[in-house]
């Protein structure tokens, strides 16, 4: 028999509400960055959320409680239906935040975005000269990033510069933080290098030397006090060169998740890579995925920690650091973040970093670019 | 661009205002005020948003120091200040001349 008094029971699990959503809307893409995040596996997810499905991920994100949409890919302004997305998200009063290469960004497109409320734009910048710069996208696009750069500032729109550094283009942060002050841009974000997807099988031909991070730790220190007041500068320090790994997405399943162009959702973009569970929007409301689905639940909190962290003063802070780079570099998804020096595994960061310490290898690594992936139409 | 000194502290008759890239909204997930920018979500309490509905580039600061006093009886004029300064620091938060207030920014009609 039943007792009277059932045990207390928690209807909903104490989870917190995510705050941002990134829409990763197609892998697509015109560039072929060889420091991209996307999947090795691009082919696997051609299959793209239509419209109406991304709207109705919308409404669920926004029950949920997520207030920023970040709009990205691949390439998302080659989605025709960006316009609409933008729309629906800026009608639920989410904040909308375009990720963009600005190949595509016309001015007949962008007057479009601004119609449909976009919020603001970043533009990712791969160097502070043609050449260089699309030598490292791997097509012709310096001058048509400019071009697209002015256009939102003309449109009155706040302009964010993504600069990714590494190994070819940290010695031009100068350069860079020139042209983003001459390009009226408000903020600048200088993140180097995250070693996941095409990064990861470029790692060595695209980790800096320390004097190299040094110089630019410099730079960067000194245009953050000239350009006080009028452009923010945000510089990501690159956790191989870190005593502590990155808090990465904020925890596990705790402030942010990403939506992927099949569908897929996870607790960040490179998440695919480990042997988990999938949980997609096509098989799943969304917050039962976020609140529920083994997927989320894996590694949310501290429970799942192995020594050094479950220990560590720090556990709350950088929650271990990041499953996936963990899983990369040791098998082991549950694992400490080998970029912790206090991780039994540190010694497989060390070696790489001391490997790009090596001048004598400097500008003789070859990169694989990433391939252009054609995908099936989406509406 | 008009550029602000980040450490500078807001005068009675400056006219506090949103930029551009931020979004003061209300949560309804939450039942609470966010104040929405490129990069970051700040959770407001009731008093900082009651400040910020009423940062609207029209009123001066000590306007809005009135239409506080109206609403909650006393409010402490300093604290409302350093708030201000605060936002003003993040660039969340502009302060419009006395005389070129009135809100006439290009771009500014009917955003947010």
């Amino acid at each position: 028999m039943a007792s009277a008094v059932g045990r207390p029971a928690v209807d909903r699990p104490a989870v917190e509400r995510p705050f941002g959503l990134l829409a990763e809307l197609t892998y697509r893409c015109p560039l072929h960055c060889s420091y991209c995040s996307n999947p090795l596996e691009l082919a696997a997810h051609t299959d793209e959320l239509t419209t109406a499905e991304w709207q109705r991920v919308l409404v669920e994100a926004r029950d949920l409680g997520v207030l920023q949409l970040h709009l990205s890919g691949g390439e998302p302004l080659l989605r025709r239906d960006l316009a609409e997305i933008v729309r629906c998200a800026g009608e639920l009063g989410l904040y909308t935040n375009l990720i963009t290469s600005a190949l595509g960004l016309t001015p007949r497109r962008a007057e479009e975005l601004l119609a449909a409320g976009l919020d603001h734009v970043q533009i990712s910048l791969q160097a502070d000269e043609a050449a260089l710069s699309d030598r490292l996208a791997g097509v012709r696009s310096f001058e048509r990033k400019l071009v697209a750069a002015r256009l939102v500032k003309e449109l009155g729109w706040p302009l964010t510069l993504n600069v990714v550094l590494h190994r070819h283009n940290v010695d031009r942060v100068a350069g860079v933080l020139d042209l983003a002050e001459q390009l009226g841009a408000d903020r600048i974000e200088l993140a180097h290098t995250q070693y996941y997807g095409w990064a990861l099988r470029n790692r060595d031909g695209l980790l800096p030397s320390r004097a190299q991070l040094e110089r630019a730790e410099g730079v960067v220190r000194a245009a953050r006090e000239r350009l006080q007041g009028r452009m923010e500068v945000i510089y990501v320090l690159p956790d191989y060169h870190s005593r502590y790994p990155k808090p990465c997405m904020g925890g596990w399943g705790r402030r942010q998740l990403t939506v992927v162009p099949d569908g897929d959702v996870l607790p960040c973009p490179t998440a695919h890579t480990l042997p988990l569970p999938r949980a997609s929007v096509r098989e799943h409301p969304l917050a039962w995925i976020w609140e529920r689905s083994p997927l989320f639940q894996r590694f949310r909190g501290t429970d799942w920690m192995p020594d050094p962290c479950r220990s560590c003063d720090r556990r709350e802070l950088d929650f271990g650091g990041c499953r996936c780079q963990a899983f990369q570099l040791t098998g082991d998804a549950a694992r400490t973040d080998p970029v912790c020096h206090l991780s039994p595994d540190h010694g497989l960061v060390a070696e790489a970093v001391a490997a790009a310490d090596e001048e004598a290898r400097s500008g003789a690594a070859v990169l694989t670019p990433r391939p252009h992936l054609a995908a099936r139409r989406s509406r | 661009m008009r550029s602000t000194t980040p450490v500078q502290t807001a005068r009675g008759a400056d006219r506090p205002r949103l930029a551009r890239s931020v979004r003061l909204r209300f949560d309804p997930a939450r039942g609470r005020h966010v104040l929405l920018t490129p990069e970051a979500v700040t959770v407001l309490n009731g008093t900082g948003a009651a400040v910020l509905e009423l940062c609207d580039g029209r009123r001066t600061l000590d306007e809005i120091g009135t239409v506080l006093r109206g609403r909650y009886g006393s409010v402490d004029d300093d604290e409302v200040r350093a708030f201000v300064d605060r936002l003003t620091a993040r660039r969340w938060l502009e302060i419009g001349d006395a005389e070129a207030g009135r809100g006439q920014r290009r771009g500014q009609a009917g955003r947010g």
